[in-house]
């Protein structure tokens, strides 16, 4: 609830007016709970009544509704609903609508003129009961409250592009008809939050605030349509943060757009808003608004604020470029063949990358330096994983950038991770492979190589089984087929002539 | 070389004989023997007799011998000593074949090894890969496939030997970019590489491929991951001519489209399963590849033919393969107009193929050599009319499943196509007729006549006795058929390789005796043949020595008796279908000790204990895949079971009941009919 009054990082030092910033807050707070129309609208009520009270209205709420309910909630309350709904609703003003809104402000001021008049007649009771007469005058001080109310909304439906901000910034009427006002657990939070003067009867300061209200309404203002304002800025910055301003692609004719120069301090401050006309950055979103409403009257209206893609037909910005004020850079204008930078981020972006101190270095490899630190930041998760290696023993973070590399010179080849090669090498139980394949020398006698082969043989496959088998090189046969010995059958319930016959030939 | 002439030689010896004291055989010189020897090539039994004459010969034929594919590993020491100048080696069938096997390869024929073969060897890992790379520095060709487990390693020891040319890779599928970079970066010579199946693939290594390798000629990444990325650098393959992309679905019509650059010297595409090729992407290929002869375009679902249209005549297809695709009679008329000198044409299961499209096809291409309209079962004799009365050159002829076609217009065949020597009419309606008028065919090569329920022996004996040149012959349920046919067949075609008589009830153990006369044959199924007993199955394995497959399931009347005659003589056999036979543990442990088997199925053997089929695993060593009832599982040990999975077989546990009896064939037939009408 404290936001409402002023939010703790706000840059109040720019801001010429206060109550522009505080209406931003309050929709964005209200957003969330727009069902309740009534209440949410009282708590913008506070905000441009900053010290009005709304113990005044207590005490008279009921008898008020009372008055307005017969008639206003016809005339008022659709109205209300429809403003609160859409932003931009198409004007039609009901004149008998009008009409009735006169004639309750004509009764009303009759009711204050007999009221004021019995005050007169009994001023000399008054004197001795001072109490009474405080009553007297709060009572009055109400009814002119709501008749001055009356009239600004009366008035208001006439002015067609402030109809909206009338109605939805209208709370006294909405707090006037809300029936639950008192039972309301979150008005409690905002007496709290009001100043403790505000609670004195001063009837002063109440007209004062009134006609402060009254002074806002004259001139038009944009603030309805503020959060759609802001939101295009941002909106240029997410979409452009990512390119690195190349306009090289787009092959603008010189002459065609305004070259903008900024001055490197501005560049190198840490500013993320940026004006779109001056250059000029921002810390802030809100600061930026306030701003560029200095660019001209313009600025301020909704109509020119609005976005531009509703509008195609007029193009209300020409097409700016940017120039590094680093004189002989390509980028800088003063080039020969100049090339323009897209935005401001770029610009930033492009004087850091080129034109500064890489003061960021890579904490994992402490070799690699940047001077943006996203730059660093997408080195930082790639760093170490250099895991594709060239047999020359360069390695590449990408596979491809290896591959591009093996391509390139004749006689590297990749190299296979280490890791690898020992797990399978250990998978076939073939860890003595490396002893016995010592034994394999370039003069290798046949019969050394029968004794290995044969405890191999032996091992695995238990060649005695199977005296069938010599001719087991396809119907190749040999002289010198060593004799088996049949005994060490041990399948001998064979029947003997089936199996233990050596051959056909 | 043809058995007669060895018989010429021979007397010619015997000459000799008288006039020379000295042995005959000695005068023959040096040069002489090895022409002969280089004529010995069509059965290994005679260079063995060669060998066995005398000790010169037996040194002759161990110089001489360049080939050599052992059926298992324990002697192969030994052999290697005898033959040192071994220059291909193929261990194919040496399922365990681990680094110290290789390791002694290496050191014994080093130089003189050009090629070695270890496709769906297991056990060997990169380090016998290595020894290879380090001492045998001639090898020129490599074949490493189907290793599932196999990594960069021995891509990286491939990519060491200098001269290496060949490279076969299939299905290695933990190989990555790394390893295809070695092996790029390693082997300028590389002709052909096949890295089909190795998902780990992408564009960076087929590409570095490409840029380093400029000599390659064949390449097939098929069922890789590549995307149009690789494909510019490929086609910049200067002697590139024979390229496989099949099933690459990264690989769609912009990938061809936006190529700059074509490849003039390729020759042969193979795009089939490509999914995402249309028929644009298909029309620049064309364009841009000039020279193209070979294309596959089979299951491209999304290609229409009449795109051809497009092409000028300047198109020098040869050769179109469009199984599966979408197919009418104006595309096929487009592509008789543009693709003039076609020669071979596959328009197996297209829907759309009608006796319309067929003609128009026909009347164009008169010298079409192979035709494949298998399932086109919408064409009738017209088609077959035009197909006989123009293409009277054909070759090649495949209509399984035509099942419009009636046997009026089967005669045509026999009395137009002189020159076939492949036929395919499984499943179609053919009659004595018809079969025996394809008796004029007399270069019939292969012919496939299962399930044609209504041939006899008075069909086939004709085809016995003009065919000699016979090699495969398909009688699947053919039930018509008797002793009496198999046996014009046996006297007719010395060189049959392989006979299908599943089904055909009437065969008996005299059509196994006619049988065992032809030495040639290597596969043999019998299924379900009741009559056939073990009398038969010894009769086959002692005549035919080369036996490699035989199927004998529910054939009840073969038991031990006839596995002892097969463990006595048929050491090539590798798969055996034993299933319902009368086999007890004892015919299975004599079975266990042929070296060469790999492949067993023995379902439903009631003969059979547990403890003799552990016994039986134990000892066939070479085992690498054996299906078995699930309910040995639990009485046979579970760690014999894992000892025996170590040593490299895979067990598949079937779940089936025990089946009394068959259905008949015409039953099986109408059931087949009705499920595709369905």
């Amino acid at each position: 609830m404290k936001q409402i009054i002023g939010e703790p990082g706000i840059d109040l030092s720019s801001d010429s007016k206060m109550d522009l910033k505080l209406t931003r807050n309050s929709e964005s707070f209200h957003k969330p709970n727009s069902s309740n129309h009534n209440l949410n609208s009282f708590n913008q009520a506070s905000q441009y009544f900053p010290n009005l009270s709304p113990t005044n209205f207590l005490s008279r709420a009921e008898n008020l509704q009372q008055n307005l309910k017969t008639k206003s909630t016809n005339s008022f309350e659709p109205n209300l609903n429809s403003g609160m709904a859409t932003q931009n609703p198409p004007l039609d003003w009901d004149p008998h609508a009008m009409l009735s809104n006169l004639s309750f402000l004509e009764q009303k001021i009759h009711e204050v003129q007999s009221l004021v008049q019995s005050i007169i007649d009994q001023q000399a009771e008054f004197s001795s009961r001072p109490s009474e007469l405080a009553t007297r005058q709060q009572l009055a001080t109400a009814d002119l409250t709501c008749i001055i109310i009356q009239l600004i909304s009366t008035a208001g439906s006439l002015l067609p592009s402030i109809k909206n901000t009338l109605l939805s910034n209208n709370p006294a009427l909405r707090q006037l008809v809300n029936p639950d006002f008192n039972n309301n657990l979150k008005c409690e939070g905002l007496i709290r939050n009001f100043p403790e003067t505000a609670r004195n009867s001063e009837y002063e300061d109440l007209l004062r605030n009134l006609d402060n209200e009254a002074d806002w309404m004259k001139e038009p203002n944009p603030l309805p349509q503020s959060d759609i304002v802001d939101a295009n800025p941002i909106d240029e910055h997410d979409l452009k943060e990512s390119d690195d301003g190349d306009a090289e692609r787009e092959h603008l004719p010189p002459g065609s757009y305004i070259v903008l120069q900024l001055e490197k301090e501005e560049i190198l401050a840490p500013h993320t808003h940026f004006c779109v006309i001056c250059g000029k950055g921002f810390k802030r979103d809100a600061n930026l608004r306030m701003h560029m409403r200095g660019h001209g009257d313009e600025y301020k209206t909704p109509a020119a604020l609005a976005k531009p893609s509703k509008e195609p037909g007029s193009d209300v910005h020409p097409v700016t470029r940017y120039s590094c004020p680093f004189v002989g850079c390509k980028r800088n204008k003063e080039h020969k063949k100049f090339q323009p930078l897209k935005t401001i981020l770029c610009v930033k972006n492009h004087y850091k990358r080129s034109h500064c101190d890489k003061s960021y270095t890579c904490s994992r490899c402490h070799a690699k330096k940047f001077s943006v630190i996203a730059d660093l930041k997408t080195h930082e998760k790639h760093c170490g994983r250099d895991k594709w290696q060239c047999s020359c023993g360069t390695t590449f973070s990408r596979k491809d950038k290896l591959f591009g590399h093996v391509a390139l010179f004749q006689g590297h080849t990749p190299a296979l991770p280490m890791d690898e090669v020992k797990a399978s090498g250990s998978g076939q139980g073939n860890d003595d492979m490396t002893e016995d394949l010592g034994g394999y020398n370039g003069n290798f006698a046949s019969e050394e190589c029968l004794t290995s082969m044969d405890v191999k043989g032996i091992d695995e496959s238990r060649a005695y089984f199977s005296p069938m088998n010599f001719d087991g090189f396809g119907a190749l046969d040999e002289f010198g087929r060593g004799g088996f010995d049949l005994e060490d059958n041990p399948f001998a319930f064979i029947p003997s002539g089936f199996g233990q016959r050596s051959g056909d030939s | 070389m043809e058995p007669e002439k060895r018989m010429d030689k021979r007397i010619r010896v015997d000459l000799n004989l008288e006039q020379n004291p000295i042995s005959p055989f000695e005068s023959l010189s040096e040069e002489v023997l090895f022409l002969i020897l280089d004529l010995l090539n069509s059965n290994p039994l005679d260079r063995k007799s060669f060998s066995l004459v005398s000790r010169s010969f037996y040194k002759l034929e161990s110089c001489h011998r360049r080939w050599l594919t052992p059926l298992r590993l324990d002697l192969l020491p030994s052999i290697l000593t005898r033959y040192s100048s071994i220059s291909h080696l193929n261990l194919t069938l040496c399922s365990r074949l681990t680094d110290v096997t290789l390791a002694s390869i290496a050191s014994l024929l080093s130089s003189s090894l050009r090629s070695i073969n270890l496709s769906g060897s297991r056990s060997y890992t990169h380090k016998g890969i290595e020894c290879l790379a380090e001492k045998c520095f001639n090898l020129e060709e490599i074949d490493v496939s189907i290793r599932v487990d196999l990594g960069d390693e021995v891509a990286a020891a491939i990519g060491k030997m200098v001269k290496m040319e060949r490279v076969n890779m299939g299905r290695c599928k933990k190989v990555t970019d790394l390893g295809i970079g070695c092996i790029a970066a390693g082997c300028p010579n590389l002709k052909l590489l096949c890295v089909k199946g190795c998902v780990g693939v992408t564009d960076l290594g087929v590409k570095l491929v490409a840029v380093k390798c400029r000599k390659l000629q064949s390449l097939d990444v098929s069922f890789t991951m590549i995307t149009k990325k690789c494909l510019p650098a490929i086609m910049q393959l200067p002697n590139l001519e024979e390229f496989c992309m099949t099933g690459c679905l990264g690989i769609d019509n912009k990938a061809f489209v936006n190529l700059k650059q074509g490849c003039n010297s390729l020759q042969a595409l193979d795009m089939s399963n490509c999914e995402h090729m249309t028929d644009s992407g298909v029309l620049s290929i064309l364009q841009k590849c000039p020279n193209l002869y070979h294309l596959n375009l089979a299951s491209c679902s999304s290609v229409n033919v009449s795109i051809l249209s497009g092409l000028k005549s300047m198109c020098k297809l040869g050769s179109i393969k469009l199984d599966g695709c979408k197919v009418t009679a104006s595309g096929l008329k487009s592509l008789s107009n543009s693709c003039i000198s076609l020669k071979e044409l596959s328009l197996s299961k297209c829907p759309g193929v009608t006796d319309e499209g067929i003609s128009v096809i026909m009347a164009k291409h008169k010298d079409l050599v192979k035709l494949d309209v298998t399932c086109c079962r919408y064409i009738t004799d017209e088609s077959l009319s035009a197909i006989t009365s123009s293409c009277t050159s054909l070759v090649s002829l495949r209509m399984e499943s035509c099942t419009k076609l009636s046997s009026e217009g089967f005669r045509l065949i026999g009395q137009h196509c002189p020159k076939l020597e492949e036929l395919d009419l499984t499943d179609n309606d053919l009659d004595d007729e018809g079969l025996r008028s394809l008796a004029n065919c007399h270069n019939l090569v292969s012919l496939k006549i299962g399930i044609c329920l209504r041939i006899t022996d008075n069909g086939l004996i004709p085809i016995g006795q003009s065919c000699p040149r016979l090699r495969e012959l398909d009688l699947y349920r053919a039930i018509g058929i008797t002793d009496k046919g198999v046996s014009a067949i046996a006297d007719g075609c010395p060189h049959l390789e392989m006979i299908n008589m599943a089904y055909c009830t009437n065969i008996s153990d005299e059509s196994l005796k006619f049988l065992s006369k032809c030495s040639k044959l290597c596969i043999v199924e019998i299924r379900g043949c009741l009559q056939v007993s073990s009398v038969g199955i010894s009769v086959i394995a002692a005549g035919c020595r080369l036996l490699s497959k035989l199927d004998v399931k529910k054939c009840c009347e073969v038991n031990d008796a006839a596995m002892f005659s097969l463990a006595r003589y048929s050491h090539n056999l590798c798969q055996i279908h034993l299933s319902y036979c009368s086999v007890t543990d004892a015919g299975l442990l004599a079975l266990a000790c042929l070296g060469s088997l790999r492949n067993v199925t023995m379902l439903h053997l009631s003969g059979v204990s547990p403890k003799g089929l552990a016994t039986a695993l134990l000892m066939c060593h070479g085992l690498t895949k054996v299906k078995m009832h699930s309910s040995f599982k639990s009485s046979i040990p579970r760690a014999l079971i894992e000892h025996v999975e170590s040593r490299g077989c895979s067990f598949h546990w079937m779940y089936k009941p025990f089946q009394v009896d068959f259905e008949s064939s015409e039953l099986w037939k109408q059931q087949s009919h009705d499920l595709f009408v369905e």
